[in-house]
């Protein structure tokens, strides 16, 4: 791991789309997982998933998967590189959580 | 029952339009398909539909669009039709699964094509009319000639830059409003 890491800071929606594709899923599967996982607090848009599904292929850390049985529905799963963001803002969100608990002094609900 | 509503908006006027079908969907009035200002609307269950608005950056048949409209509705949104570059889609409110609403980065990139669109026509119209007005001046008159250039090209320009200044405005609005939420 290089010491120099570009400070990524991801959108909400990336962050549960990234989720959400550690299974291969489609557009609609996408948006039900992160419904389930948000438990209904994150409702997102088709645009905004059209968007980010074609920038997040761009930067290969999803990738499409050929079509198969239901040639019309394509499937998107996470890449390496994608698990790697994940960690990296994982951690980064401790670092947001424990300093927020520290200041406020315990857990703020 | 049809019925069919005549309306003017205009291009910077989009969301105020989005805001109209929902609020004649909200109603009972549910649009079923768009023309040349021309909205045609089938009385249904009040609030049953929510509609959106959404301006391509190609028109519909391009294959760009087919596949963007085919994405949507394939996430369970309905597809009303269009006019021109705009597509209207529309969803069952009681489908929580989704929205249809673009987020604040969406709707910051349409108004800055807003912006694009009537600043050229702007610019356009200013390059038609400096020249005659730089030359009526020199002139101490406004040759008859000019005259009905002046004026169809000054109230295009006045018309297309107060709907640049409204698109501006709220471009500026939604920028602030970034800088805080997503």
């Amino acid at each position: 791991m290089t010491q120099e890491r570009e400070n990524i800071v991801l959108t909400e929606a990336v962050y549960y789309i990234l989720l959400s594709l550690y299974e291969p899923l489609h557009g609609y599967g996408i948006m039900q997982k992160i419904q389930e996982l948000s438990k209904g607090r994150v409702v997102l848009a088709a645009g905004t998933l059209y968007g980010a599904l074609s920038t997040l292929v761009e930067r290969e850390w999803i990738r499409a998967l050929p079509n198969g049985k239901n040639s019309r529905r394509k499937e998107y799963v996470i890449t390496a590189k994608g698990k790697e963001v994940v960690k990296n803002e994982i951690e980064r969100l401790h670092e947001l959580l424990a300093n927020g608990q520290l200041i406020t002094g315990g857990r703020a609900k | 029952m049809k019925h069919v509503v005549y309306r003017l908006f205009f291009v910077w006027d989009f969301e105020r339009e989005q805001r109209w079908l929902n609020e004649m969907a909200a109603k009972g009035m549910m649009l079923t398909d768009v023309g040349w200002f021309r909205y045609v609307f089938q009385e249904g269950t009040p609030g049953e539909y929510e509609y959106q608005l959404e301006w391509l950056p190609n028109y519909p048949t391009h294959p760009e669009s087919i596949a963007y409209i085919q994405f949507v509705e394939e996430t369970g949104a309905e597809y009303v039709g269009s006019f021109k570059k705009w597509v209207y889609f529309r969803k069952k409110a009681s489908d929580k699964q989704f929205t249809l609403a673009s987020n604040l980065d969406v709707r910051i990139s349409h108004f800055k094509r807003v912006i694009r669109l009537t600043g050229i026509i702007s610019a356009a119209m200013l390059s038609i009319l400096a020249p005659m007005v730089k030359s009526s001046l020199s002139l101490g008159y406004i040759p008859e000639s000019y005259l009905p250039n002046m004026i169809v090209s000054g109230s295009i320009l006045a018309f297309v830059s107060y709907g640049l200044y409204k698109a501006i405005s709220a471009y500026r609005m939604l920028k602030r409003k970034r800088l805080i939420q997503e």
